[in-house]
């Protein structure tokens, strides 16, 4: 068909011209962004689903013919321990060639690491460690998170329990920084609400005998119990509340989000609560796409709790990138303005220390010998109650 | 403070102490008959509530009645730790009777060590808390603020018993005199003709045995048991031992009460956070321990045993 119009001919020839600055795929430009975590060892499992939904990221971007550049992953391995972790961000933070990382799921690396991609001037977004002082424990611009931490935890717990109805409570807590954080960040946002922290106790995390304690929370009277630490003291915590006929509901954090937990306990493990940053995939806003194209690629081992957030993190750099080039000052002052950006974990926001405020926190209660997210329970529904209500 | 609450902190001592009592007196016979500090003790208190499981896991099945249950479990973990106990003073205590003692201490710290690990690595799950079954029942009173359980009567008149039974052994039994003339005079009890070797295996047996009840009445207890329970129960039960006076039955039974009650006193009526009630209890036992070197009822008629 001949051209008839000068305007259509112009709008070709524009077109053409856009079509050869885009360019073919051969021609684009190879981008290297890190990806950060524990490969081998206890935590690899979850490693391995971190690396595998960073590389899905990437793959995704480099099959679409529209991305400005070609996207390549530079994996390193963490081992979960903090000497390891500063020599691979060292080398990720050294090599000029990498443009950011996706760094890190367990806290001690993540919160060892921040000074050197300081020093290094190497842009990254955390992907599963959820120790407040990652984010919070300096003004580095280089250092963000997409996954929530204690603090946004016990927000949603605060807020969840409030809505329950709870208003008076009595905490344990074990005594490391584990402990005494979910504690802190606990209390505070319940006096915020309102509610009241009637009795605190601080615990050593082998501590065995916790009636005396129990006793006191007794006559303290509280509708609910907060546990803050991990598994094995909250098995025997809830066991002793029930032999002193301790009728509070009781409350814990990611800690004791175990099987172990209910194992421990058998039947008296019904109905306790706990809250968990993150979500089980499916229940994410992106969780049937990404489980999709993740089950495509075929990769051995699963996503893990964490691999979505990976994923999401590979995402958001590699949209940054696409605005601002591969200059890694440009992309930390591009990543210091991302606001209510959509991801398959949910919009993300950072705050002024790149931290994500509307991190995705699940409410788990323990029906008939299995944590269940709380929307599918059947507490939610009123067809079973929680202690006191 | 109320009454009813009161009763409770008083109830809760008084279970911690029974337990406290019956692993002091272990390290107290030990004491008394070798001059020896078991350091693996704690252990066997561990070793005594996994077997129990073990012992209830296998028979639960078969066997419906509970108080028969309760037996099994109990006789199994004390049969198996008595034979424990023995093995351990054959095995290391007795060949180095005449090495320095610093090296019984280490060889059975690390035996300990052993037996903990052997219990977190094969035990199915070990390294988790277990669940241990409520075999005397879920039966409470209410009475106000203070709950009083039966299964904790139950075990504290079991514990009264076997200490009482353990009283009237050492006191009026032959084999009680023999204990009691070994950990007095050595030599001399073997020229009289007592079977050295024999009272001291039987020593460790009968040690071990009550750290196995110990251990089943932990379980009982808290229906919680795990790999580490031994590791501060040793501690604190070496300390009662040493408080009330090594060597001395009645000490340990009176330093393990003690114990009990000031870790209660601990993180009930100081102003301090709960945590530190470990801190202040062994203060404590310093202090006692600087006013009365050798225990609370020492040696003064220096009769042991």
């Amino acid at each position: 068909m001949p051209i008839k119009s000068s305007g259509a001919r112009w709008m070709a020839l524009a077109a053409l011209a856009v079509g050869t600055f885009v360019a073919p795929v051969f021609a684009k430009d190879t981008v290297k962004i890190a990806f950060i975590g524990p490969l081998t060892g206890g935590n690899s499992a979850i490693g391995i689903g971190g690396r595998n939904s960073a590389d899905l990221a990437v793959r995704l971007r480099n099959a679409d013919s529209k991305s400005r550049y070609h996207y390549e992953l530079v994996v390193l391995d963490d081992e979960c321990k903090p000497d390891a972790g500063v020599q691979v961000a060292t080398k990720a933070g050294a090599d000029k060639s990498i443009v950011a990382g996706v760094t890190h799921y367990c806290s001690v690396v993540a919160v060892a690491t921040v000074d050197t991609y300081h020093k290094l001037g190497l842009p990254t977004v955390v992907w599963g460690a959820v120790l407040p002082d990652i984010t919070y424990g300096h003004k580095f611009p280089e250092i963000h998170r997409v996954n929530g931490t204690m603090i946004n935890q016990n927000e949603t717990a605060a807020n969840f329990m409030f809505q329950q109805g709870y208003r008076t409570w009595s905490v344990i807590h074990d005594t490391t920084d584990y402990g005494k954080g979910h504690n802190k960040y606990f209390s505070e946002n319940v006096s915020k609400l309102g509610g009241r922290i009637v009795g605190t106790f601080g615990v050593t995390a082998d501590q065995q005998d916790f009636t005396a304690e129990l006793t006191q929370i007794k006559s303290q009277k509280p509708q609910a119990l907060y546990f803050g630490g991990l598994t094995p003291i909250g098995v025997r915590i809830r066991q002793q509340m029930d032999k002193l006929g301790l009728e509070a509901q009781f409350q814990g954090t990611s800690g004791i989000l175990s099987d172990d937990f209910i194992r421990g306990l058998g039947p008296l493990a019904e109905g306790s609560l706990a809250f968990r940053e993150g979500a089980p995939v499916e229940k994410l806003p992106g969780g049937k796409f990404f489980g999709e194209k993740y089950a495509e690629q075929k990769y051995t081992g699963a996503p893990e709790a964490y691999g979505p957030f990976a994923f999401a993190s590979a995402e958001l750099l590699i949209e940054v990138i696409e605005r601002t080039g591969p200059d890694r000052k440009k992309v930390i002052a591009e990543l210091g303005k991302v606001n209510n950006q959509d991801s398959i974990v949910g919009k993300i926001t950072f705050d002024d220390h790149g931290q994500n405020t509307v991190a995705v926190i699940t409410k788990y209660v323990v029906q008939d010998g299995k944590w269940v997210p709380w929307e599918d329970s059947e507490y939610s529904n009123g067809k079973r109650k929680l202690r006191g209500k | 403070m109320n009454i009813g609450l009161l009763g409770q902190y008083v109830m809760n001592g008084v279970m911690l102490g029974m337990m406290y009592a019956l692993v002091a007196v272990g390290f107290s016979l030990f004491f008394g008959v070798l001059d020896v500090i078991q350091f693996s003790h704690g252990d066997v208190v561990t070793g005594g509530a996994f077997a129990g499981l073990a012992v209830y896991l296998a028979f639960s099945r078969a066997v419906e009645s509970p108080i028969l249950l309760v037996m099994l479990t109990l006789v199994g973990a004390a049969a198996s730790m008595a034979l424990l106990g023995v093995a351990i003073a054959r095995g290391l205590v007795l060949p180095l009777r005449s090495a320095p003692a610093l090296n019984t201490l280490l060889l059975t710290l690390m035996a300990g060590t052993v037996l903990r690990e052997s219990i977190r690595l094969f035990f199915p799950n070990g390294s988790q808390p277990q669940r241990f079954p409520p075999l005397l029942g879920a039966g409470a009173i209410g009475l106000g603020s203070f709950t009083l359980r039966v299964d904790n009567l139950l075990l504290l008149a079991s514990g009264g018993l076997l200490i009482g039974g353990l009283h009237l052994f050492i006191t009026r039994s032959r084999l009680g005199l023999a204990i009691r003339a070994v950990a007095q005079d050595e030599e001399t009890a073997r020229t009289s003709g007592i079977p050295f070797r024999s009272v001291v295996l039987l020593t460790f047996a009968i040690g071990s045995a009550l750290a196995a009840f110990a251990g089943v009445m932990h379980g009982l207890y808290y229906n919680e048991i795990n790999f580490a329970m031994g590791l501060l129960l040793g501690v604190i039960g070496f300390s009662a031992a040493v408080l009330g006076g090594l060597g001395n039955v009645y000490g340990a039974i009176l330093g393990g009460f003690l114990f009990a009650g000031l870790q209660t006193i601990g993180a009930v009526a100081l102003p301090l956070a709960s945590a530190y009630k470990d801190v202040f209890a062994f203060a404590v036992v310093i202090l006692l321990m600087a006013w009365r070197p050798t225990g609370l009822i020492g040696e003064r008629a220096s009769e042991r045993v």
